[in-house]
């Protein structure tokens, strides 16, 4: 084996996250009632437009969780040395974004970089002008040949990834058509006919019985379908570009920015993510036990997340993460490599967010419980003597569960903005960790430059803005299908 | 003289086609009461949003004219349209808590409409330099100018005072000043009515003005809407469920039943000969004394979703008149009468010629209910009683200030004794507040009593450990009031139905279990399949009779029913009643039947006990109480009762509303309310005085 997996304290929390997910999904499958609000979601074309984009960005996110350590060529004693640096599944797929460091700022798809540099030619003549970059374009001789050869190669990736998404469009159609057959015992036509119906739908000629079905239980097919070719085209021209240029430029120490945007992804995603494991359990029990239990134990509650919420979040997050800064410098002995020492203070700013962010669900909790505690079927549970545990967790669980996925999910994109937030200000992650955060700081400079680097921070307010809108719309989609107050005119009309 | 409102064949349907309102015509002439009576889902109260143009997003007018006062409603630009509301025809709506806005007060929500639709008042425009103004056109003009607008201001005060003065409401001066808050629930509905009659409409739609208020306040309301319209000779249409006060209130009736009118009369030939199958059912379902010891005539089934019938009569499929042609061609509308129809192939001429030929089945009699042996019922002696509750108290403490200091004490039950026999029903009757409800989770020791005994069999419950407790539950079960609210929306069931088995370790493992829910569903009448299935699949009236199975899946010997008809139509309350009644003779039941309705004890209960404010004022048996009631409360309440042969009755008005437990008035609680109170009734509280061996009553006057 020429490499050995690491896995970090984060990456282990993703995995436990990524089983509950799962688990819970199956769940869910089971429950005819749990699944019709998931149906709902289902009808919705901007949730599921929302929902491609975010599985993107999550595609891209759990590359990047699965490290390893690759093997050095060198031996010690028969042992095989691995080298110190932790790379993933992700860093390996695009190489060459990650190791063609140009030597400083360049442009989005430039030849040369962006300030002029002295060199001396052949003569030794002292000249002033922009060099060429060593990779962004560097198959070109001549430098007017970009904008043709941009436009080709654009055109090119266009139509690659416009048949990729044809692709897998297909792929999914094939997918996902036998499903409802056989999920309403009804035998399904041969996939091969499947296919061709489903070809057909591209050019909306008459729809084949299977793909009426899947009308009838509401997906909005064509949305999915624009969508998904619009991305993949995006992402063909993006790719094919890549391979010879620097498309959002690079950085003040020559690192490409599209790699530095997309590895700020995973950052954003545990923030927004592994920080709900700290807040659940604390929102949940704290929060329907003071509703439930009422007396002292509400009492105490109530004064913890009154205080907890009074103080001002930015300085206690600022407080622990210093502490937590010395601690882990005075004690080098505890990390093998610089990553694992990053990723401990990336999952202790996740713990830290946590403690201060589960005031909110908690209150949401404690009130729904509250008007819960005095329903009937609460009363006659009470009157066959059911414990308190069986009824909070047969009786109220259940029933704020709807709220706990909807703030869940609106909790994700402020929680994102969150860690831009502290990592400008300096108390977030380590700064050698990629984030959007440590990105807009960087770029705190760069635009106060002459002429100035726009693109870092472009770059880091495109892609966030594209995971937050897409979480928000979700989220948004998520609560209208969890609301009952909505739901029942639906039911009614 | 012509109709003030004249509705032709409206019809309002939601978007995907369906008709709410399939259709309707009918007529309101001045001065005149018109009843539209129905059960929930009938689209009654879709017809009078139709007429203000009012309904809900997804719902449209699909058809048919509506002309009030000449005017047709359909063709009006929306802002005239506003001005027929509020102005021509007002609107009174069925929960008056919801309909006043919390932070404005009174006066201001009242002058709100006089500002509006003041332009026929005379009080402004007295005003000298009022310019007139045209009709249907918005008069914002006493506001123009600073001095006008300020006369303008003081006669609105004015107006509002009479309007409330108007409406009974004492003291208006003060009273124009409150909030909605301050007013008790009989008071908001007189404020509403005060609303409306602001804009001094020629018709007045009230949506089952009086369902949200007790029977006491509901005669004031009642009473009220008759004066009014006596007075200013408005039309009013009415809407109810209520039988009884379409017999006190109307002069015509429509019988709506799924988006129709399936019956249109005066209310004399309503309530001598009703015609159409389904409201000669709504009769005999209603419960009363007569009806003792008989099942009650429920309609099997529930009112059809709309849309769901499309060929044939609506009703068909729950009448046992029906014959083949009812479900194969819809019933025209027959005139029967002089001003009386029916929508029946039994009165229309097809209908006649095809049952002749064809062999009708002969009406089915009654079905006899499972375990109803014989029609009367088995007058059992009276044995040692099951429970017995001495001077049990339920107090809650009122604190105030920062350190909770307990200021009073609200006396929710203040020193209540009953007894239930084993197989006995006992009922609890008082209007709500009374402390029923606290009296009722008191006795299953779901709140701690302050004080008092409550022994269930011979054993003691106050007090008790809850292990120990436990062990008693199984005896006592509660059936709660609203079916939407007591069955968890999350669990199937069976899950619902074995919670109880499964605390109280009651009936072995899960397949001896499964064999006892396949029972008791049997009993409840429910099919098996039923038990695979979430709550929200289920009518109302289903939900109830699985709440009814959840208790008895422990077998309990009391159950404590907290008004469990109240949420309930007409047709399917006689279901559950019927299936409550049949299971107390097959399981040798005991009930405390907690409820307002009076007509549903006298149906019921071997025996009344009458609450007012925490403390039971007369008890004896329903005989007894219900025919010769002695104290003033009983015979103001049993008078209020609207009745469908109630003519004639001298009526017993109660002013005011129940004081609040937390400062009940000195000496006999009711004493402030009685016309009969005298001095010493203010002294002290009546002592219990035997009226004979069984009745027992708290009143000076014996």
């Amino acid at each position: 084996m020429n490499f050995t997996p690491v896995i970090l304290w984060s990456d282990a929390l993703v995995f436990l996250l990524l089983a509950a997910c799962l688990a819970g999904a199956w769940y869910i499958r089971q429950h005819e009632h749990l699944l019709l609000p998931w149906r709902r979601v289902a009808q919705n074309a901007t949730a599921l437009v929302s929902l491609l984009v975010l599985a993107l960005f999550l595609v891209v996110g759990l590359l990047d969780t699965l490290h390893y350590r690759a093997a050095l060529p060198e031996r010690n004693g028969g042992a095989t040395v691995y080298s110190p640096e932790v790379l993933s599944v992700f860093d390996k797929l695009v190489e060459p974004l990650r190791v063609q460091t140009e030597k400083t700022y360049s442009a989005p798809l430039a030849l040369t970089l962006y300030a002029k540099e002295s060199t001396s030619d052949a003569q030794g003549r002292v000249l002033r002008d922009y060099p060429r970059l060593k990779f962004g374009g560097a198959h070109l001789a001549d430098e007017a040949q970009r904008d043709g050869d941009v436009a080709w190669r654009g055109f090119k990736g266009a139509l690659a990834g416009l048949l990729a998404g044809l692709l897998v469009v297909l792929a999914g159609a094939w997918l996902l058509l036998p499903s409802p057959a056989s999920g309403r015992g009804i035998e399904g036509e041969g996939s091969q006919s499947k296919q061709k119906k489903r070809e057909g739908s591209l050019c909306s000629t008459p729809l084949s019985p299977t793909l009426s079905r899947l009308r009838e239980r509401g997906l909005p097919l064509r949305a999915l379908l624009i969508a998904t070719l619009i991305i993949a085209t995006l992402i063909g021209i993006t790719f094919n570009l890549a391979t010879a240029y620097h498309v959002l430029g690079t950085d003040k120490v020559g690192q490409d920015v599209l790699y530095l945007s997309l590895k700020s992804i995973r950052t954003g995603l545990i923030i927004g993510t592994v920080t709900t494991l700290v807040t659940l359990p604390l929102a949940l029990l704290l929060g329907i036990a003071a509703g439930y239990l009422r007396g002292w134990v509400d009492d105490v509650i109530q004064y913890v997340y009154t205080v907890l919420s009074s103080i001002p979040s930015v300085l206690l997050i600022a407080a622990a993460v210093l502490m937590m800064q010395v601690t882990i410098e005075t004690h080098p002995h505890w990390f093998d490599t610089a990553a694992s020492r990053a990723d401990l203070r990336l999952v202790f700013l996740c713990l830290i967010l946590g403690m201060t962010s589960w005031t909110g669900l908690c209150r949401l909790l404690r009130g729904e419980t509250l008007k819960l505690r005095e329903l009937e079927y609460i009363q006659a549970a009470q009157a066959f003597g059911v414990s308190s545990f069986r009824i909070l967790t047969r009786h109220i669980v259940p029933n704020v569960m709807h709220i706990i996925l909807i703030a869940l999910v609106m909790d994700f994109s402020g929680l994102v903005l969150a860690e831009a937030v502290l990592s400008y200000v300096g108390v977030g992650v380590d700064p050698s960790t990629i984030s959007f955060g440590t990105m807009i700081n960087a770029a705190r400079l760069e635009m106060g430059r002459e002429p100035m680097v726009w693109w870092a921070l472009a770059a880091a307010f495109g892609f966030m803005l594209a995971l937050v809108l897409a979480a928000n719309l979700f989220a948004d989609a998520v609560r209208d299908a969890f609301d009952p107050r909505l739901n029942r005119t639906e039911a009614n009309a | 003289m012509g109709a003030i409102l004249s509705v032709d064949s409206l019809t309002t349907s939601l978007h995907n086609g369906v008709a709410i309102v399939d259709g309707i015509s009918f007529g309101i002439e001045q001065g005149e009461t018109f009843a539209l009576l129905g059960e929930s889902g009938c689209g009654k109260s879709m017809t009078a949003l139709s007429l203000l143009r009012l309904l809900p997003d997804g719902v449209v007018h699909a058809g048919g004219t509506a002309r009030l006062d000449g005017v047709d409603l359909f063709g009006l630009r929306e802002r005239d349209m506003r001005e027929v509301r509020g102005g021509i025809a007002a609107m009174i709506f069925q929960e008056p808590a919801l309909s006043l806005n919390p932070v404005l007060t009174v006066g201001q929500q009242i002058a709100e409409v006089l500002e509006l639709h003041g332009g026929k008042n005379a009080a402004i425009s007295q005003l000298p330099s009022n310019p007139s103004r045209p009709p249907l056109v918005r008069g914002g003009s006493c506001n123009s100018s600073p001095d006008k607008g300020r006369a303008g201001e003081g006669l609105i005060l004015q107006r509002c005072i009479e309007l409330l003065d108007q409406v009974g409401i004492p003291d208006a001066a003060r009273r124009v000043t409150e909030y909605p808050f301050q007013l008790s629930g009989g008071m908001k509905q007189r404020v509403m009515i005060a609303m409306a009659l602001a804009g001094q409409p020629k018709l007045l739609i009230a949506d089952e003005p009086t369902t949200a208020l007790d029977v006491t306040i509901q005669a004031q309301v009642l009473q009220l809407l008759r004066d009014t319209q006596e007075a200013s000779g408005m039309a009013l249409l009415l809407i109810t469920h209520d039988l009884g006060v379409v017999a006190e209130m109307a002069h015509r009736v429509g019988v709506m039943y799924a988006g129709q009118i399936v019956e249109q009369a005066s209310r004399a030939q309503l309530f001598a000969e009703p015609l159409h199958p389904y409201t000669q059912k709504l009769f005999a379902a209603l419960p009363d004394a007569a009806r003792r010891g008989q099942p009650l005539a429920a309609i099997p089934g529930s009112v059809p979703p709309p849309g769901s019938i499309t060929q044939g009569c609506r009703f068909a499929p729950r009448c046992d008149k029906a014959w083949a042609l009812c479900s194969e061609q819809t019933p025209g509308w027959t005139e029967v009468g002089e001003g009386q129809g029916v929508r029946c192939h039994l009165y229309s001429e097809r209908g006649v010629g095809s049952k002749a030929r064809e062999k009708i089945p002969s009406p089915p009699a009654p079905l006899p209910q499972a375990g109803e042996g014989s029609a009367v019922v088995r007058e059992r002696g009276v044995q040692s009683s099951l429970l017995q509750v001495k001077d049990l108290q339920v107090h809650f403490p009122i604190r105030k200030g920062i350190l909770q200091r307990v200021v009073g004490q609200v006396k929710a039950v203040d020193g209540v004794s009953l007894e239930i026999a084993q197989g006995r029903t006992l009922a609890l009757v008082g209007e709500s507040g009374c402390g029923k409800t606290t009296l009722g989770k008191a006795l299953l020791q779901l709140i701690a009593p302050t004080a008092g005994s409550v022994q269930l069999a011979g054993h003691e419950l106050t007090g008790l450990a809850a292990g120990e407790l436990r062990t008693r539950r199984a005896a006592m079960q509660m059936v709660f009031q609203d079916p939407y609210a007591s069955l968890n929306p999350k669990m199937r069931v069976a899950e619902i139905l074995e919670e109880g088995m499964a605390t109280l370790n009651i009936g072995g493992g899960s397949t001896a279990r499964q064999a006892q829910l396949d029972t008791l569903l049997d009993q409840v009448g429910l099919a098996r399949a039923t038990k695979w299935r979430y709550p929200h699949e289920f009518s109302g009236g289903q939900r109830q009779r699985i709440a009814i199975a959840r208790a008895l899946a422990v077998s309990p010997q009391l159950l404590i029913c907290d008004e469990p008809t109240s949420a309930l139509d007409v047709s399917v309350q006689a279901q559950i009643l019927n299936l409550l009644k049949s299971l107390q003779q097959e399981l040798n039941l005991s009930y405390l039947f907690i409820t307002h309705n009076l007509a549903v004890v006298e149906y019921l209960a071997h025996e009344v006990c009458v609450m007012y404010l925490g403390r039971i004022v007369e008890r004896g048996t329903a005989e007894e109480v219900l025919r010769a009631p002695k104290h003033p409360y009983t015979q103001a309440l049993l008078s209020a009762v609207p009745r469908i042969d109630g003519t004639g009755r001298e009526r017993i008005r109660l002013e005011g509303d129940l004081p609040s437990p937390a400062d009940p008035p000195p000496g006999c609680h009711f004493a402030p309310r009685c016309a009969q109170a005298s001095d010493r009734c203010r002294a002290g509280y009546p002592p219990a005085t035997d009226c004979s061996a069984t009745h027992v009553v708290h009143c000076h006057l014996f």
